[in-house]
């Protein structure tokens, strides 16, 4: 198959590559520039662990062809933290233990960082809501939830946007699951 | 046994201390088989059969062979001419050829595997290779397989040796049943003669998949010294490396297993599973070889046993529980796999946790053209609780009793009898009972139901709706015997080493097994560096599943711990003068325990010790487990465990009349862990496994047409989402110390999935007066139970809900 030259921006560096017409961006991203966070659960769509930022947008790596982010800036896990401090969302999924085997967690933390840029203060429906689409079989859902709520205080925090709603007494209850212990 | 007192200053230990894989995962930095690439690496990929049962006439290869980019194509046929190599593998019997050998046995069975420069090269030329198939009728379920005269699956079994208990199994000859268990207990006729009331029901459970969303993978290469490396997607890596040393004749000391990070096993990832062929490619071609499934064939690999559970009971006028029946028959699929380890296992607890003095049990492995059934979370234990929850609480609704006052009065106690002849101990069945029973509110409303359900409106149009509540209790015995060793090295700083061959597939063992080392020799958690699998450095383990690795893991690991602790102190008695026994270590420091400035920090005790810097003191242990194996005409024993672990689930649902949808309102779910290493870690478990087994009860289910699995891929089989995590979710831990376990631990991988789907089957019930027998309990199935059930429920209406049997 015929290459087609590609410039695209892999967090925050430009690369000038060339890639066949059929290449996923999922492929792209770990056989060729080695970013294995971008991981594959199904190939089709349908569980969202491949999830990248597309200029910001969370999309499926999978479902994603290489040479349509010609000229674009794609973010995957590795390039969320900056200088070794770790963005607010994933240092949330860290103190709420948002994981367990850690496999979906990448799509996770991509799919919350989508949610946060369009609505900084969402509501445990809104966050179940945009993270549908993510599958975790560890189930691990409670904790996530918990986490991305987290993680949007401390955006608005870091962004010095205070919270514009108050948290509904369902936040609130998943909020004090877990809690109770010292960390 | 190693002193447990010291659960009460435990500092490290009891506490939701952080994950010591967190940052790495938030990161995505942590790495699993999937992103293992070695130079020169080749890519494999399978040719499965399209058949469920036929004889092999005929393969023709040249073509692959010839396929741009391909190193090696192999067939069954290479395998019975390659000289030293014994080609047929399998835990409980060496049913399985590494690829098929005369025949196939069910669709997606393996049948020619490439190795090629990539994975499509691979895959493109395992699409050419030509297999002449004689197709031969098959059995395609249970009831087909048992029939007189019906095909064999298999003609010849030879068991494994790999295991104690499955040494002795012994196939029905000339039948699909590989195993039949057999429980014999008192006199099962005389006492359903006299029984007041007799029960009997069928219950079924489906097939379904355990989805890991790292699907199964495995690198192996064969470096220049002849050592056989393997890393690989596996819960059992000593097993694995057993089971490729025999299959290639090689001795265990050549065949290196690594695992890093799982993504996910649940079961689905015991035993041998793409090893034997992966290391068979990288044999053939002297180059590293990939095989990843795909999701599809992830399917196809290994999934839940489908069961049938018939089971009879007889009750006492005042509710005594006379006899119990119970007939169980799993459908193993192809090959037997671990499959009648569940069978016994589970089978075993067949009559649930109650004092049942007259009971029966068979438990039949049945091998069918299917995909072979494995260990799921729970192992095979969900599917008999459903069937004996179930009828528990019909008989209880049936005589006008209180459910859960019902089960109250008939569980088993300490020191009790089980159905094995096996005295009871540790065992907080009724207060898990209690817990989940107080959390949702059980007894506001009469018996197992809710008050009438408020109006509900969506988008301003009232819907029909009824609530029910349900409990179910369950209850599992630990793996045994079974055998754990571990390492631990004591570094001249402070920092220690644990060598141990538990696999970290989210279960949190790292951060357990660091927390246990760090209490035991008073350093700090984060400087417990644990080391993942590798069996040219880790000792042997029975596996990583069957919810064992916090008892055995635990206890090999402390022990290890405690001779480390023993060298220390030996050190630094004699300098202090002071006897070893009045000695104690925390932060870093060994000290006197009545006068704590007495003493020494880590590195001035090595260095009273060793006349160099960066030694290491080095404490091994190996742990292990006996039981008395079952009679085989009585399955009776002693002693057929050292642990037990019960748990209890209760549920609020919401069913709408018109649609048939099942809403979880309200869940909780207990279980007793002993004592918690990690509180937080312990709830985890119990949610996860809770959340899963939610979207089981209510919708998952593999559909099979003609042997051939219909709905295998994300987008045909849904699993549980975000939207199906219930609006109240309440995981709860019931602490019983075990007086053998570390810190008083036991476990929690599992428990959280026993009692699930009956619980929410009783509120189904207690909601709509119908019994649902099948799972799932899709939407379907609720309408037509309630069609069939509609007089009796007209008669009911307009009255407080409640739910007669
Ligand atoms: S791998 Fe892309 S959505 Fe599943
Ligand atoms: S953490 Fe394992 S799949 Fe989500």
């Amino acid at each position: 198959m015929n290459r087609n030259p590609l410039t695209v921006s892999v967090n925050g560096a430009e690369h000038v590559l060339s890639v066949p017409g059929d290449r996923r961006l999922l492929d792209l991203l770990r056989d060729e520039l080695g970013l294995m966070g971008v991981r594959e659960g199904c190939g089709v769509g349908a569980c969202g662990t491949c999830t990248v930022l597309l200029d910001g947008v969370p999309v499926n790596a999978c479902l994603t062809l290489a040479v349509t982010t010609r000229g674009r800036s794609v973010t995957t896990i590795e390039g969320l933290a900056r200088d070794g401090e770790l963005h607010p969302v994933q240092q949330a999924f860290l103190e709420e233990r948002g994981f367990q085997c850690g496999f979906c967690t990448p799509g996770m933390i991509l799919t919350a960082v989508g949610l946060l840029r369009e609505n900084p203060s969402p509501t445990v429906e809104e966050v179940t809501d945009y993270l549908g689409g993510n599958l975790c079989r560890c189930a691990g859902y409670p904790d996530m939830i918990r986490a991305v709520l987290r993680g949007a205080e401390r955006c608005r925090e870091a962004g010095g946007r205070p919270s514009a709603t108050p948290e509904g007494p369902e936040a609130a209850r998943l909020r004090a699951m877990g809690k109770g212990e010292e960390g | 046994m190693t002193r447990t007192g010291e659960g009460r200053d435990a500092r490290a230990v009891g506490r939701s201390v952080p994950r010591v894989d967190g940052a790495e995962k938030v990161t995505g930095r942590a790495a699993y088989v999937t992103d293992c690439v070695v130079p020169g690496m080749l890519h494999a990929a399978l040719l499965r059969s399209p058949l469920p049962h036929a004889r092999i006439r005929r393969i023709d290869a040249g073509r692959a062979a010839t396929h741009p980019g391909v190193s090696a194509v192999v067939t069954g046929a290479d395998l019975v001419q390659m000289p030293g190599l014994d080609p047929y593998f399998g835990p409980a019997f060496q049913d399985q050829a590494i690829l098929a050998i005369d025949k196939v046995r069910f669709v997606g069975d393996p049948v020619a595997a490439v190795a090629a420069a990539t994975r499509e090269a691979a895959r493109e030329a395992a699409q050419l290779i030509e297999v002449e198939y004689e197709e031969l009728s098959a059995v395609l379920d249970v009831q087909a397989a048992l029939r007189a005269g019906a095909p064999l699956v298999h003609e010849r079994l030879r068991p494994s040796q790999a295991f104690a208990d499955l040494m002795g199994i012994e196939a029905e000859r000339q039948t699909n049943v590989c195993y039949h268990f057999k429980l014999r207990r008192g006199d099962v006729e005389r006492a359903f003669a006299e029984a007041a009331h007799v029960f009997e029901d069928t219950y079924t459970s489906p097939a379904a998949q355990h989805a890991p969303l790292e699907p199964h993978v495995t690198v192996a290469w064969v470096t220049e010294g002849g050592l056989l490396h393997v890393t690989s997607s596996t819960q059992s890596p000593s097993y694995v490396r057993l089971s490729l040393a025999r299959i290639f004749g090689l001795p265990l000391s050549k065949v290196r297993v690594t695992v890093p990070y799982l993504g996910g096993g649940y079961g689905a990832k015991t035993y041998d599973k793409l090893e034997p062929v992966t290391a068979l490619l990288a044999l053939r071609t002297r180059r590293p070889v990939k095989l990843q499934l795909t999701r599809e064939e992830e399917f196809v690999t290994i999934h839940k046993h489908a069961v049938t559970t018939r089971i009879r009971t007889g009750v006492a006028a005042d509710g005594r529980l006379l006899a119990r029946e119970v007939a169980v028959y799993w459908d193993s699929g192809a090959y037997a796999d671990i499959a009648p380890r569940v069978v016994h296992k589970s089978g075993y607890t067949a009559a649930g946790p109650y004092a049942i003095p007259n009971v029966k049990i068979d438990s039949y492995c049945v091998y069918t053209n299917r995909p072979p059934a494995g260990a799921f979370r729970g192992f095979g234990v969900p599917q008999v609780v459903w069937a004996y929850e179930s009828q528990t609480d019909a008989i209880a609704t049936r005589l006008g009793l209180d459910p859960v006052a019902y089960r109250r009065a008939h569980l088993l106690r300490e020191g009790d009898l089980f159905a094995t002849g096996t005295p009871m101990r540790s065992l907080a069945v009724i207060e898990c009972l209690d817990a989940v029973a107080r959390e949702i509110e059980w007894g506001s409303g009469l018996a197992g139901s809710s008050p009438p359900a408020p109006e509900v409106r969506e988008a301003g149009v009232p819907r029909r709706v009824l609530r029910g509540k349900g409990v179910a209790v369950g209850i599992k015995a630990a793996l045994a015997p079974s055998i754990s060793g571990a390492t631990v090295m004591l570094n001249a700083d402070g920092s220690a080493s644990v060598l141990s061959s538990t696999v970290e597939m989210g279960q949190g063992s790292d951060t357990l097994l660091a927390q246990i080392v760090a209490e035991a020799l008073g350093v700090r958690v984060p400087d417990v560096q644990v080391v993942h699998p590798d069996t040219a450095v880790t000792p042997y383990d029975t596996i990583t599943a069957a919810t064992r690795s916090t008892f055995h893991m635990g206890n090999a690991v402390l022990q290890a711990a405690a001779r480390v602790r023993e060298q220390l102190f030996a050190i630094a008695s004699d300098r202090l003068e002071v006897d070893p026994d009045l000695l104690r270590a925390r932060d870093g420091r060994v000290f006197v325990a009545e006068a704590e400035d007495r003493g020494l920090t880590i590195p001035e005790v090595f260095g009273a010790a060793f006349q160099a810097a960066g030694t290491t003191l080095v404490g091994e242990a190996v742990y292990q487990t006996s039981a008395i194996p079952t009679d085989h005409e009585t399955g009776q024993s002693e002693r057929v465990t050292v642990m037990w672990f019960v748990g209890a689930s209760a549920a609020e649902v919401e069913v709408d009349l018109e649609t048939g949808q099942v809403r979880v309102l309200r869940f909780a779910t207990a279980a007793d862990v002993g004592r918690p290493i990690n509180p937080h870690h312990c709830r985890q478990q119990i949610l996860g496994s809770a959340v899963t087994s939610i979207g089981q009860t209510l919708f998952e289910c593999l559909h099979f047409e003609g042997g051939q699995l219909t709905n295998g891929s994300f987008l045909d089989y849904m699993i549980a989402g975000y939207r199906d995590v219930p609006p109240i979710i309440t995981p709860i831990i019931v602490e019983r110390a075990h007086p053998e376990g570390p810190y008083g631990a036991k476990g929690v991988g599992e428990t959280g999935a026993l009692s699930v789907a009956a619980a929410i089957g009783n509120a189904v019930h207690a909601a709509l007066g119908v019994r649902l027998r099948d799972l799932p309990l899709t939407p379907e199935r609720v309408l037509q139970a309630m069609r069939e059930r509609e007089p009796a429920r007209a008669a009911r209406r307009g009255q407080v809900e409640r739910g007669p049997g």
